[in-house]
């Protein structure tokens, strides 16, 4: 049984962060108009060389970029494949497949939103010499619609209608609604190759994720499951680089170790998780290792389960956020770190409200908020008001050492102010399944990415349809319902531009702060760390855990 | 011996059944799920997540499910793992390899120390050597293995930097003397338990051996010491190792969870690990067969061997 206990502590030393499941993307400057301009600088990628290993705490094994997958797999997916268009650092999307991304202005999406046509890029070559055509994505569009395909990811791509190839090199469509944040989904929608996978009975079928042939940087080369996977530079890719030869991507289960192989030199680029934060004041003094914090997508909340009683008043919740003692979260238990905040949003996404009032820690007025709402103290000190306890069950994932510390602490500071909140953790598995889809849980802490890929759009966390305990479908999980925010939704969903689009989002972010669903904690903050030396690396919080890019890396 | 191979066998059988229906049972019913996972993917829903299930077949009863796998196995189809869909008796095949040669090299090393430890112990009972290695047995048996991992680990490869820390390999080396460099902390640190172990068994064995009548009849016809320790001691003071090895044959397969961990280590261990906490129940039903299949042959070779060893002993 010691054994199971070393995973529970070797877990701990991660953040486990919810959303490290899902996908990992937003903007640090969302602009669908500000396109870059299709740069075919195709750099002289005579000769890669070297190697670089990226040590990851997770290991990659779905490699069929459009299958169920989790955050670590896209990282590969982004070396082997190609999107028709990416985003850079700056939250600009940059051509990939695509000749040009499409706007109003340059024709390529008509001006009620509905007619698509994309350009393709000519001469881009799968890794087995096949030539990339419009009917590769034709292909990879039916296949996400596909009824009977395990597909990672279906919003958007369902809107979809008509598809027409007019060209090898150009490709229409319909959508059946205006959908702003297609331009984003698509932007981590990779192409799959049609000669191969139309071969397989099997929509299914492991085949080709056992030998992946796509269009990106880097070509497969082997994986030694458990351990890790091998790319080799694709010298006929289309864009900037590779320009080194080969690309590991190494599993390496415990986070101590993970830093220590950093350290020892056994990894040159830490990726994912990150150092954690009690290393990185020693990791900053290593030498040859440059370590630097970047800003994560991710929210640290407390999320309340409106359906439960105790919840329902508002009074309830602004008392209890009140009586959260954010700083000290922040400075004794996450080093400092991350960002205190009041938004779902993270500080980088271009719909963020910097206006939002400003909680403080106030236990008077807290204490105030629950007065004048009737709940009185009890007999043991615990508030009540017409039989309901202010009473509940904290959850988060088990063996989580930092949140647990976290926890305690708001249970110290909510019991001054007649609130009972018991820590009750689950395992992975069982926390985030049903105690969480269908809502079972009283409150949780839990780490969210709420935007899609680089868009603001939150429909799946605060409209009234996507809550599963009520029959929707999303990720609703508080079961929030203001009649308000789905109005604004549904606007900000239709509306193509996007700085009308950015005050819808940012009206919707002052209306969930005062509702307050979730409390808001902090954004994240992760140390990377790279070898000194390794060149190229540019973080970017638009895409998945920075290895985006590694067709620029290179060493000095 | 005949009667009772068969006899065995078909007690193994049913054992085995036994097992695998607990074993999936239990598993089936513990908490949380294989698309738990992907739960969180945005965008995904509950309808979603429910037709995954169907067309993978995890909303059926349990029992329904436990039939289709038990008669797949039967005709040797192991399944495939529902993480990334490979066969599983090749995820297993290839987690093999490490297992065997980290469990391989550290046992017979451990092994054989452990056994002159033990046997010199005996010998030369309550000398400071005994006690040495009495003490030391006891604190080597005490120490969590993660911990003498993580302090190996700190001292020769992050301050002395003498050996890789952890893995099996450098990736674009793997020459021998690379493996070999990456094979002395983990079977280190593996193999004390193992020579602690077996001094301890070794000792006591040899102890009891030693005052046997025909030791002091040996000595009495006046064969040399060495003659009386190597023919007559050890050889009788073996014969309960036998037992010993058949119950440890088995982790040479199914690997140490704890140290293929911390020295990131790609066996048999770690694979039962991932595949548990993601909840890949086809890898973990096979790796559990596995396990049950070699503890019981561990079993039964030990008993056969020791009838061929000791002629005291007959099997029918």
């Amino acid at each position: 049984m010691t054994d199971f206990s070393l995973k529970d502590m070797i877990r701990s030393h991660g953040l486990e962060l919810l959303s490290r499941r899902g996908f990992l993307s937003m903007s640090a400057a969302f602009a669908a108009a500000a396109v870059v301009g299709a740069e075919n600088a195709r750099a002289a990628n005579a000769s890669p060389k070297g190697q670089i290993i990226i040590g990851l705490s997770q290991e990659p094994v779905n490699f069929h970029p459009l299958m169920l997958a989790i955050e670590v797999d896209q990282g590969v997916h982004w070396n082997l494949f190609s999107p028709l268009w990416g985003v850079n650092e700056k939250g600009e999307f940059t051509p990939q497949l695509a000749a040009e991304v499409p706007t109003i202005e340059n024709g390529g999406i008509s001006a009620d939103g509905l007619n698509w046509k994309i350009k393709l890029r000519p001469g881009v070559k799968w890794h087995d010499g096949a030539p990339f055509t419009a009917e590769d994505v034709k292909f990879s569009l039916d296949l996400l619609n596909n009824k009977d395909f395990k597909a990672n990811r279906r919003a958007g791509h369902e809107l979809v209608r008509d598809i027409k190839i007019v060209s090898p090199t150009e490709i229409t469509w319909r959508m059946e609604k205006v959908y702003a944040p297609y331009v984003s989904i698509l932007s981590w929608t990779f192409i799959v190759p049609k000669h191969i996978l139309e071969k397989q009975t099997d929509v299914n079928s492991s085949a080709f994720a056992a030998n992946p042939i796509g269009t990106g940087p880097f070509k497969w080369d082997s994986r030694v499951p458990g351990d890790h996977i091998t790319l080799k530079a694709n010298r006929e890719f289309f864009g900037e680089g590779p320009y080194v030869d080969t690309l590991v991507f190494k599993y390496i289960p415990d986070m101590t170790m993970l830093y220590t192989q950093f350290q020892t030199g056994e990894i040159d680029y830490l990726g994912i998780q990150g150092i954690t934060p009690d290393h990185y004041q020693e990791a900053k003094k290593l030498a040859d290792r440059v370590v630097m914090p970047v800003a994560l997508p991710f929210i640290e909340n407390i999320a309340f389960n409106l359906g439960k009683p105790v919840f329902k008043e508002k009074a309830v919740r602004e008392a209890l956020y009140y009586a959260m003692d954010k700083q000290a979260i922040i400075d004794a238990i996450y080093y400092g770190l991350p960002r205190p905040t009041e938004s779902y949003l993270p500080y980088e996404a271009a719909a963020f409200n910097p206006d939002l009032p400003k909680q403080s820690y106030d236990i008077a007025k807290a204490k105030k908020s629950l007065d004048d709402a009737g709940w009185v103290p009890g007999s043991d000190g615990i508030r009540v008001k017409n039989g309901v306890r202010l009473a509940f069950v904290n959850s988060t994932t088990a063996g989580n050492h930092v949140r647990e510390q976290a926890q305690q602490l708001l249970q110290q500071s909510w019991k001054e102010i007649g609130a009972e909140m018991t820590i009750q953790n689950f395992p992975p598995a069982v926390m985030w399944g049903d105690n969480w889809m269908q809502s079972k849980f009283d409150s949780a802490m839990v780490g969210i990415g709420f935007m899609i890929g680089p868009d603001a759009d939150t429909t799946d966390y605060f409209s009234s349809r996507s809550i599963n305990a009520q029959g929707g479908s999303g990720q609703n999980t508080t079961q929030y319902v203001n009649p308000e925010v789905d109005k604004l939704l549904g606007e900000g969903s239709a509306t193509v531009d996007q700085k009308k689009r950015n005050e819808i989002y940012k009206k919707q972010q002052e209306i969930v702060r005062a509702d307050l669903p979730y409390l808001p904690i902090f954004q994240y903050a992760m140390v990377e760390g790279v070898k000194k030396g390794l060149l190229g690396f540019k973080s970017n919080v638009n895409t998945q855990e920075n290895c985006w890019n590694v067709n620029e890396w290179k060493w000095s | 011996m005949l009667r009772f191979l068969i006899q065995r066998s078909l007690q193994n059988v049913v054992l085995l059944w036994l097992v695998s229906m607990i074993g999936f049972g239990v598993l089936f019913l513990a908490p949380g799920g294989p698309l738990a996972q992907f739960a969180l993917v945005p965008g995904m829903s509950r309808a979603e997540l429910l037709r995954i299930a169907e067309q993978m077949g995890l909303n059926r009863p349990i029992p329904a499910q436990y039939w289709e796998w038990f008669t797949r196995l039967l005709s040797g189809d192991w399944g495939h793992s529902y993480r990334d869909g490979q066969p599983v008796l090749w995820i297993i095949g290839s987690h093999l390899g490490a297992t065997l040669e980290l469990m391989v090299v550290s046992a017979t090393v451990a092994v054989a120390v452990g056994m002159w430890v033990g046997v010199l112990g005996a010998i030369r009972r309550y000398s400071v050597f005994d006690y040495l290695a009495t003490i030391g047995a006891m604190i080597a048996l005490s120490i969590p293995t993660f911990w003498f991992g993580l302090v190996t680990i700190y001292v020769f490869s992050v301050k002395l930097a003498i050996l890789p820390a952890g893995n099996m390999y450098t990736i674009g080396d793997g020459s021998f003397w690379d493996y070999v460099r990456h094979l002395i902390a983990p079977s280190l640190v593996l193999g004390l338990v193992t020579v602690a172990l077996w001094s301890r068994y070794m000792r006591s064995s040899m102890l009891e051996v030693i005052h046997q009548d025909y030791v002091r009849t040996a000595r009495a016809k006046g064969a040399s010491e060495w003659v009386v320790l190597t023919r007559h001691a050890i050889r009788n003071a073996l014969l309960p190792m036998i037992t010993v090895a058949g119950l440890q044959l088995p982790t040479l397969l199914s690997g140490a969870l704890v140290t293929e961990t911390v020295f990131t280590w790609p066996g048999m261990g770690r694979l039962f690990l991932d595949s548990l906490s993601y909840r890949d129940y086809p890898v973990v039903m096979g790796v559990l067969m596995l396990s049950a299949v070699l503890v019981l042959i561990g079993n039964m070779l030990a008993d056969i061997l020791y009838a061929v060893a000791d002629p005291r002993i007959r099997l029918d």
